[in-house]
């Protein structure tokens, strides 16, 4: 459980806002949200419970004011640009649950997108917990700007944490496996980690597969330059026409019915990978449909 | 009855000394001298790893040890500190074995884990003493919190108590992250702005209280009010921190305390780039552990300001 925070001083300390160039960016980014939202956004906004403390951050550092402003571009993204369109986001439970997802696009714009429809559309709203890759935390101005909306580092304690806390967390079982695969490899499911599913039998949480159709052809990738990548002690480095910036493309989001799954943790990897493979195969047949029936890529 | 404190003189633990002091008896035991002590405090100025000191435990007065002689200074010589803390250690623990004692405690610290960029953000009692990974120095500490796992898995028969807390901070307590919260100007690391906890002096002398008392036993996490970004702290206390590149910060505070131009070494830095967070929730389960300060109260505390409170806090 998390530590309960208390204080006699509950009344909201009247924090510094971050001044000059930093705090006119913050305060302009902030307007262009709520100008983006409107009033529905302020409603939904208002209706999200994080446990925040005297200083405005939550326990794992998600400091709502400054995310308001964080995602005014992605918010921006959702609606104009990629025009993200949600299929059967009634089905998400409230309370805990695991959205499981494919990876794809080279830049994690399905992560951003998932946590936003999340925000939007979702009952109720909530802001969604990626699990973070465990080098983040020592790269400078990303690692406070994930912690600040929200984004924890995947590790098996803090997602038992989150979920005790009946928090909504999102895994790309692929990981890099599928952020940066190649083009002729699209909406074909990479191998998956099984340690989501340790966590779900642990934790009796729901799983609910999440397909995300678009994505794919956002930054096309011809060719892995394996070699170099190595050289350079990164996972990939696929070579798309795009430069790795992303198309125009529309995005759907079809959310699947949640799956429970019983058993123990501790069960031989064997009995593990079976239910891995039916989720795979659920969210693989989820994609197939979600291709099949789309129109147009943009 | 008495409970023994050694490392009495330092700065925490005479705050710790006049808590506990309202109480029960208390026998101290320091190098230093203990300036404003209270009269009937009995102090012996011993150094802890001499054989007289076991003439103490042999008078059979002692039921309860506080251990709290670590030497954290980063100027002494690592050889130094490390035969105090260890040698120290070993022969008060045997000396509570041999003499029946009924309770040990020993004030660790949550540093024995270490910050690191995979870090969980809550750390439980279970996890790995990785402290002295990046920062040898320290290995010492460690090597302590390690002595007294030991002799508590050793010894059943004595409730010994570790007692972790976080950075304690206070108006007494001169220790790294309190100095560092003192200076006018400190460094971040520019791009970093860790989670960080800190724990007012008194809390701990309270959590030391309630792990005296008896029935309580094990390891325990001691966290404050809460976690706030190190930037919500110096905030608070009017500070404009001087951002400086973590790749070059390292190698120039090492060059800075070489040449007695900085208090801190190098290493230090990892606190102000990656968490070193505990769940505290043990304690409080357990101990019924519950700060006394609030987290403003907390922070202000390095100012020496005391809020108005009513006696017995």
């Amino acid at each position: 459980m998390l530590p309960a925070i208390e204080s006699k001083a509950l009344a909201r300390y009247d924090r510094d806002r971050p001044r000059g160039i930093l705090g006119f960016v913050r305060s302009k980014m902030e307007k262009w949200t709520m100008d983006l939202g409107g009033q529905d956004l302020e409603a939904r906004l208002s209706r999200l419970v994080a446990p925040q403390n005297e200083y405005g951050v939550d326990p794992f550092g998600l400091e709502l004011d400054f995310a308001k402003a964080a995602v005014a571009p992605v918010l921006w993204l959702y609606k104009h640009y990629f025009r993200v369109e949600t299929h059967g986001i009634e089905q998400v439970p409230a309370g805990r649950v695991m959205l499981i997802a494919n990876h794809s696009g080279q830049l994690p714009m399905d992560g951003a997108m998932i946590g936003m429809s999340m925000l939007l559309e979702a009952e109720p709203p909530r802001i969604a917990r990626a699990m973070v890759e465990k080098w983040a935390p020592t790269l400078p101005y990303v690692a406070p700007f994930f912690a600040r909306i929200g984004q924890v580092v995947g590790t098996p304690e803090n997602c038992r944490r989150l979920l005790a806390a009946e928090e909504t967390i999102l895994v790309f079982p692929e990981g890099v496996r599928g952020l940066n695969k190649t083009y002729d490899k699209k909406y074909q499911l990479q191998e998956f980690g099984s340690g989501f599913m340790r966590l779900a039998l642990e934790t009796k949480t729901p799983i609910l597969p999440v397909a995300v159709v678009g994505a794919e052809e956002q930054a096309p990738a011809l060719f892995d330059f394996k070699a170099a990548a190595r050289f350079l002690g990164i996972p990939a480095l696929p070579l798309s026409p795009t430069l790795g910036l992303p198309l125009p493309v529309k995005y759907h989001l079809h959310f699947g019915a949640p799956m429970t799954f019983t058993g123990s943790a501790d069960d031989e990897d064997q009995e593990l990978e079976r239910k891995v493979r039916e989720v795979k195969t659920r969210l693989q047949s989820m994609l197939d449909a979600g291709v099949a029936q789309r129109r147009s890529i943009f | 009855m008495a409970v023994l404190i050694t490392g009495i003189s330092g700065n925490l633990g005479r705050v710790i000394a006049k808590i506990l002091h309202r109480g029960e008896k208390v026998i101290g035991l320091d190098r230093r001298a203990f300036p404003g002590a209270p009269k009937d405090l009995e102090v012996h100025h011993l150094d802890i790893r001499k054989r007289k000191v076991e003439d103490l435990f042999r008078k059979g007065e002692i039921h309860a040890l506080l251990h709290m002689a670590i030497i954290h200074d980063p100027r002494l010589p690592q050889a130094e500190h490390h035969q105090y803390n260890v040698l120290g250690t070993k022969a008060v623990l045997e000396y509570a074995v041999k003499y029946g004692l009924k309770k040990v405690v020993v004030l660790s610290s949550t540093n024995v884990y270490g910050p690191q960029p995979d870090n969980d953000n809550f750390l439980t009692e279970d996890s790995p003493l990785l402290g002295s990974q990046r920062f040898a120095d320290i290995r010492d500490l460690v090597e302590v919190d390690m002595l007294a796992q030991q002799s508590m898995w050793k010894h059943p028969e004595i409730e010994t108590c570790i007692i972790r807390p976080v950075h304690i901070v206070g108006p007494s307590v001169k220790n790294a992250p309190s100095n560092y919260l003192r200076i006018p100007r400190p460094w971040m690391l520019a791009g970093f702005d860790p989670m960080v906890q800190l724990i007012h002096e008194e809390d701990v002398g309270l959590a030391l209280q309630l792990a005296l008392k008896p029935g309580a036993r094990g390891v325990y996490n001691v966290v404050g009010p809460g976690e706030l970004p190190l930037s919500a702290v110096m905030r608070e206390l009017g500070r404009v921190p001087i951002p400086v590149p973590h790749l070059i910060a390292r190698p120039l505070l090492n060059k800075l305390f070489q040449y007695r131009l900085a208090g801190f070494p190098g290493a230090e830095l990892d606190h102000l780039q990656f968490l070193c967070t505990a769940d505290g929730t043990r304690a409080v389960r357990e101990l019924g552990f519950r700060p006394q300060y609030t987290l403003r109260e907390t922070i202000r505390s390095v100012l020496g300001e005391q809020p108005a409170r009513e006696a017995g806090g």
